[in-house]
């Protein structure tokens, strides 16, 4: 099941073909496809197993597919690690929040790419934290994220603000893909909201964001396209605004046979 | 916009001082003697191998690693450093450089093991420590090494600051404690050991290799157990394969009085030395008071399980 090639008018930022991973006895990719065009929110659905965060795990590079090409911007990639992925431009932000506690927030945005002094102090591995602090304010203000100090421990934050914290951090230093796994899932309505706000304002930056949901009010709210995960494969790219949840809750289940999905349903 | 509130230590840091105050204020009444330049001095020189020794105890905790080796890995620097310079008259620098490697290397092997065996640091150092010491004996055949080059003993040395007399070795782990103290709040490097205690998968997903900085903390840790090492050749003026038996515990409970949290990630090594004072005065006052020494193990280990209890606490409020 593939768009229309005609219609793609923005250029394909990752593009995944005939995925396959096997663990034993169990295929958890089955030939997945994977699309993701420049400038949208790509949502991410499917039952558990469905191949879902294989999938996403693959473009993350914290698994190695045994078959199967992934393109980065037409390049093609492949890799061994989810740090690898990273430097070539794709920051994963990971369900379990992932942040220090203890450190502050300045810290936990500039972890593995802290700013040096200029000089012999530099070299010597001195950090420039007048400049982390500033371009951390600067930074959050942009992705209108409400907090005041960027001193403050990450602990003391609530758990919207700390995945805040962790999605203006991948923001920050991603330069082709975020992706987000499950990011509003442990939070209450509200904090949900100022995240999905957040991922908005990510995409509006430019950057086009992958987001893993179980939460379909959250999928259809923010989701450009709808990529279904069914059975190890891609069972559809689904339009929001041409369906409704049950819809989707159909495509993704089975109830509703990939063959038979009207065209008028499709994303293209 | 930083408020100054941040710049005021927290209730967490300011703990350990304020016990530290107690102990003092409370052992002056006690004891005329106790509050005399001279007697803080002697705390002093009494607490500085304890006190290097758990420089390299803080890295390490900050890691949340712990290591049970420390008091046994500076005896056997000690009797390295000192036997080397007897029997085969090396000049003092270079006995105490082999001494400072064998001890780097105990930290090393230590690392490995905790790195790329992956085995709990409690297990790896408990080994180490009973084979620090059984090499300790073996190659001293338990016998003390005297006669000593006046050079290797010089930081047990003092001098005269006003009225009180400094040891040189007081001095050096104060400047150990500045130097380390700048390092791990100043330095990527230092943010990066309590990157890996606060949450290591985070840390490793961001690019910094956990496993590199794991073992630097163990090699650095073991060059502070050689340093702490010289101190006490320096220190008794002779090189003693039965030395650090007090050391190996006394230096843990200085870390963990000094507010750091045994799971990791948090905690500051000037807070190590506050620990290790308060060890140091109660260990003194006690002594000045006459209490047989049973009652100061005793104390220290109530003293310990406190602060413990503190950080478990505190953790669980913060959640």
């Amino acid at each position: 099941m593939s768009p229309h090639p005609e219609h793609n008018a923005l250029p394909l930022v990752i593009q995944a073909k005939g995925l396959v991973k096997r663990y034993g006895q169990v295929t958890a990719l089955d030939g997945a496809d994977f699309e993701l065009r420049a400038g949208e929110i790509l949502a991410v659905i499917g039952d558990n197993g469905a191949g879902k965060s294989s999938l996403i795990k693959a473009l993350s590079g914290a698994i190695t597919p045994d078959s199967g090409d992934i393109f980065l911007d037409g390049q093609s990639v492949c890799f061994k690690s989810p740090i690898e992925a990273r430097r070539a431009g794709i920051e994963t932000v990971y369900q379990d929040l992932a942040v220090a506690p203890a450190m502050t927030i300045a810290e936990n945005l500039f972890m593995g790419r802290e700013i040096r002094r200029t000089g012999l102090l530099g070299s010597l591995g001195f950090l420039d934290k007048k400049r982390m602090l500033n371009d951390s304010i600067a930074y959050m203000q942009e992705l209108k994220i409400g907090i005041r100090s960027m001193t403050q421990a990450v602990e003391t934050l609530s758990g919207g603000q700390r995945q805040g914290v962790a999605v203006a951090r991948a923001a920050a230093f991603a330069r082709h893909v975020v992706i987000m796994d499950e990011p509003t899932a442990a939070l209450g309505v509200k904090e949900g909201n100022m995240v999905l706000e957040l991922i908005r304002n990510v995409r509006d930056r430019g950057l086009p964001v992958v987001l893993i949901s179980h939460n379909m009010p959250h999928v259809f709210e923010i989701a450009d396209r709808i990529h279904v995960a069914r059975l190890g494969r891609r069972a559809a790219v689904l339009n929001p605004k041409a369906i409704t949840m049950s819809d989707a809750v159909a495509v993704m289940t089975g109830a509703m046979k990939p063959e038979d999905i009207p065209t008028e349903w499709l994303a293209h | 916009m930083p408020s100054w509130k941040e710049h005021i230590p927290s209730i967490g840091t300011l703990g350990p001082f304020l016990a530290l105050l107690i102990a003092c204020t409370f052992f002056s009444f006690q004891s005329e003697q106790f509050f005399t330049g001279a007697n803080f001095s002697l705390i002093l020189q009494q607490i500085m191998v304890v006190g290097l020794i758990a420089i390299g105890q803080t890295l390490i905790i900050l890691t949340a690693g712990i290591d049970l080796s420390c008091g046994m890995v500076m005896a056997l620097g000690g009797v390295v450093m000192t036997k080397v310079a007897h029997d085969f008259g090396l000049p003092p620098s270079l006995a105490i450089g082999l001494g400072l490697t064998v001890t780097a290397g105990f930290g090393l092997l230590n690392g490995l093991l905790v790195t790329r065996i992956k085995l709990p640091p409690f297990i790896v150092t408990l080994g180490t420590m009973n084979i620090a010491f059984a090499i300790t004996q073996l190659y001293s055949g338990s016998q003390t090494i005297t006669d000593l080059p006046a050079s290797m003993t010089f930081l047990g040395n003092t001098f005269n600051l006003g009225q009180t007399q400094v040891a040189y070795g007081t001095v050096l782990m104060l400047v150990c404690y500045a130097l380390s103290w700048i390092w791990l709040r100043e330095t990527a490097a230092g943010r990066h050991i309590y990157a890996v205690g606060n949450n290591p998968e985070a840390t490793r997903l961001t690019g910094i290799p956990t496993h590199r900085v794991i073992l630097m903390v163990y090699v650095l840790a073991g060059l502070c157990y050689g340093v702490a090492s010289l101190l006490s050749v320096a220190r008794t003026g002779v090189g003693d394969p039965n030395a650090g038996q007090t050391e190996n515990l006394d230096a843990i409970t200085a870390v963990v009085l000094g507010g750091t949290s045994l799971f990791g990630g948090r905690g500051v090594v000037l807070g190590s030395l506050i620990g290790a004072m308060i060890v140091g005065v109660f260990r003194n006052g006690l002594t000045l008071m006459g209490v047989s020494s049973v009652y100061q193990i005793l104390i220290t280990g109530i003293l310990v399980i406190l602060a413990v209890a503190t950080d478990q606490l505190s953790r669980k409020g913060g959640r």
